[in-house]
């Protein structure tokens, strides 16, 4: 069942905004809204339900509306019309005081450049949620301090924000938004400030606490990058110009695209690279047995990553979560079926590359 | 018909003094108390030991040169008499009561600029229209000649040291008013988002994250205020306002060189003193600030 439900949702800044979602649905595009009415189209009719626990991607250019999207959902914004809905009730309806008590216990949010309190320690930011619905002293220290050895930084309460690098700030972040144990994490290009390296470490950490964390948060994650959108996705939704074009696995993204402009953002991409083990995997067969301490990789290993592992085992590859249990089994043919069709698209890529270097010789001649 | 400004500005102060005579009442004695308590705790120890605690509270905040500053500055304001080797030497100008009366005026009307500039400040800073039309009464304020608010200031509250810190509060205020406004401004929009999607109320988005985060910037609101509040010491002076202001208009009056010369130098090292204190009280809080916008 969805945790979280978007129905009909727009924002328009300025101008007319009845006008604007009239013309909008008429359809005319974002510019020529603007240019007729003087109204910004930010979110555009979205529609989608976050199932409970999942990581539910939303992707799309610079300007397509992620962070006002996400930020309708805890109404950071005020959607100009539409519907949110939290466990079926209407967030939308809420009055301040259940909209407060919402973000105090339920949901929380981490920002792009992070938006500590430069003022406060890293405790002092970290307690803070916990702070303002009323806890006492002692009783928030011990959550806070629980939460930040959650991310790694146990022992450095007492330090500076500005003290820290940049990758660290972005745990105190994280450790601020789970201190509260919140059901939904809101996170707008949380990892995009972030230097590459760093960047996969905290998409991986944040994978694995996902699943470490019981129940698990459900996440909502923005992003304008498509390898983290592939790599942290259960479930994506590509924005345009305020409307959501697309929304599937990474599989489905990568295989089914549902218009041209899907097809440009994600044609380009080496699917092995991305693709985890876990869209590959199936369960093991009756007649199959891995052995318990032989070969194993993580669900989220990309495919291009577990073929030599792969090709040193009898037989399928174990998948196992970090802390043991099998999840799966990845099998030679199914990775072979997936490289394959990965080189049919670049084949296909590269013919079409060649018939456009041609034509301008035909067009001379 | 001719419409006449100052006549009509005269007519409005006219109607406040006839129709508000409690409230101005209660104003004078407020001030006036207020005023009277800071010169008597001022004047309560000997003047030795309150330069000694002016110095240590330089070193404190500032640093040691300041602190040197202060030490040998404010001996300066004093009378210093002792004998060495059988020599009898004196030094010093003789106007530490009035400097510690022209003290208590600068911290009295600066309370009352901050206890109204402030709110005004952050009421500013919320919502645009009253920024808008703040913003040309924070210009007239300032740029008004000050002389100008000696009169209203003496018809409404007659002569002393209470017209003159009104003067001086309207003269001082803008800068706290201005720089209150900006420095919430200009607090990281991502800063303020956090705090609301963890749920704050309005009053702990504004006390717990808002001020905290726009204290370097009001405090420098504060330093220039101050300073505001101590070049009005002469014209104050004018009304009886008492204090550092007085010697210069004597010397001014009489031509007597000297003693506005002195009058004039102990404002100058009370100036000195004022701004690098409330300046390093800035600069302190901007250290753990500092990365506001980042
Ligand atoms: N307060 C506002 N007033 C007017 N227009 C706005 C406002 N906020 C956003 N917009 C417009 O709404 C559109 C969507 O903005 P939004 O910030 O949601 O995009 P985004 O996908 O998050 O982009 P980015 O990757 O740059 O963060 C943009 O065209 C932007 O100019
Ligand atoms: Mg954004």
């Amino acid at each position: 069942m969805a945790i979280i439900e978007v129905e009909g949702l727009w924002k328009i800044f300025g101008g007319n905004p009845e006008r604007a979602r009239t013309l909008a649905k008429e359809g005319k595009s974002k510019a020529e809204v603007k240019a007729e009415t003087d109204s910004v189209i930010a979110v555009n009719d979205a529609n989608f339900g976050v199932r409970e626990q999942e990581i539910f991607v939303v992707m799309g250019l610079s300007g397509s509306g992620k962070s006002t999207l996400l930020r309708c959902v805890n109404r950071l914004i005020e959607p100009t019309f539409g519907a949110v809905k939290v466990h079926g009730e209407e967030v939308t309806a809420f009055d301040e005081d259940r909209l407060r008590e919402l973000r105090r216990t339920k949901m929380s949010m981490v920002f792009q450049n992070f938006g500590l309190f430069p003022h406060r320690t890293v405790m002092g930011n970290v307690e803070y949620g916990l702070e303002v619905a009323g806890m006492d002293r002692g009783q928030r220290r011990e959550k806070a301090q629980q939460s930040l050895e959650l991310v790694g930084l146990d022992g450095y309460g007492d330090s500076q924000t500005s003290e820290l690098s940049g990758g660290m700030q972005q745990r105190v972040g994280l450790a601020r938004a789970l201190v509260n144990d919140p059901e939904i994490l809101l996170m707008d290009e949380a990892f995009s400030a972030l230097d590459p390296l760093i960047r996969a470490d905290m998409q991986n950490e944040l994978l694995e606490l996902q699943e470490q964390w019981d129940p698990a948060c459900t996440i909502l994650f923005i992003t304008h990058d498509l390898d983290e959108a592939l790599k942290m996705g259960d479930r994506i939704a590509i924005m345009k110009d305020g409307g959501i074009a697309q929304i599937g696995t990474p599989t489905e993204i990568l295989t089914e695209p549902a218009d041209e402009y899907v097809r440009s953002f994600v044609e380009n991409v080496d699917r092995t690279k991305i693709v985890p083990a876990r869209t590959v995997m199936r369960d093991l067969r009756d007649d199959e047995t891995v052995p318990a301490d032989g070969p194993s990789v993580s669900p989220h290993t990309p495919i291009a990553e577990l073929l030599p592992t792969l090709l040193d085992a009898d037989g399928p590859l174990a998948v196992r979560d970090s802390d043991g249990p099998l999840r799966g089994v990845v099998s030679q043919e199914a990775v072979m079926k997936e490289v394959v069709e990965n080189a049919d698209g670049a084949r296909r890529r590269e013919a079409r590359a060649g018939r456009t270097e041609e034509e301008p010789e035909t067009a001379v001649a | 018909m001719r419409l006449d400004l100052g006549d009509a500005f005269a007519a409005l102060i006219e109607w406040l003094e006839n129709n508000f005579e409690p409230l101005l009442d209660a104003i004078t004695i407020a001030i006036g108390a207020t005023i009277e308590g800071l010169e008597q705790a001022l004047l309560f120890l000997p003047s030795w030991v309150m330069i000694l605690l002016f110095t240590l509270l330089a070193w404190w905040v500032a640093s040691r040169g300041v602190a040197a500053f202060s030490l040998i500055g404010f001996t300066l304001l004093e009378n210093v008499e002792f004998t060495l080797f059988g020599l009898d030497v004196a030094f010093g100008m003789g106007l530490w009561e009035l400097t510690m009366q022209t003290l208590a005026l600068i911290v009295t009307s600066t309370l009352l600029s901050l206890l109204i500039g402030i709110p005004i400040g952050i009421w500013a800073a919320k919502n645009d229209v009253v920024d808008t039309v703040t913003r040309p009464i924070l210009d007239f304020m300032q740029t008004m000649p000050a002389f100008v608010y000696l009169i209203p200031a003496v018809v409404l509250f007659s002569l002393g040291e209470v017209p003159g810190v009104i003067a001086t509060f309207i003269f001082a205020t803008p800068p706290c008013v201005r720089l209150t406004n900006l420095g919430i401004r200009q607090v990281s929009e991502e800063a303020v988002e956090a705090a609301q999607s963890f749920g704050s109320t309005p009053r702990q988005l504004l006390f717990k994250v808002e001020l905290p985060m726009a204290l370097p910037t009001i405090l420098a609101g504060i330093n220039q205020t101050v300073l505001l509040a101590l070049s009005m010491v002469v014209i104050a002076a004018l009304i009886g306002a008492g204090g550092l202001g007085e010697p210069v208009v004597e010397g001014i009056q009489q031509l007597r060189i000297g003693i506005g010369f002195e009058g004039g130098l102990a404002i100058v090292i009370l100036a000195i003193f004022l701004d690098r204190v409330t300046q390093a009280i800035g600069e302190k809080a901007g250290t753990t600030t500092q990365a506001a916008t980042g």
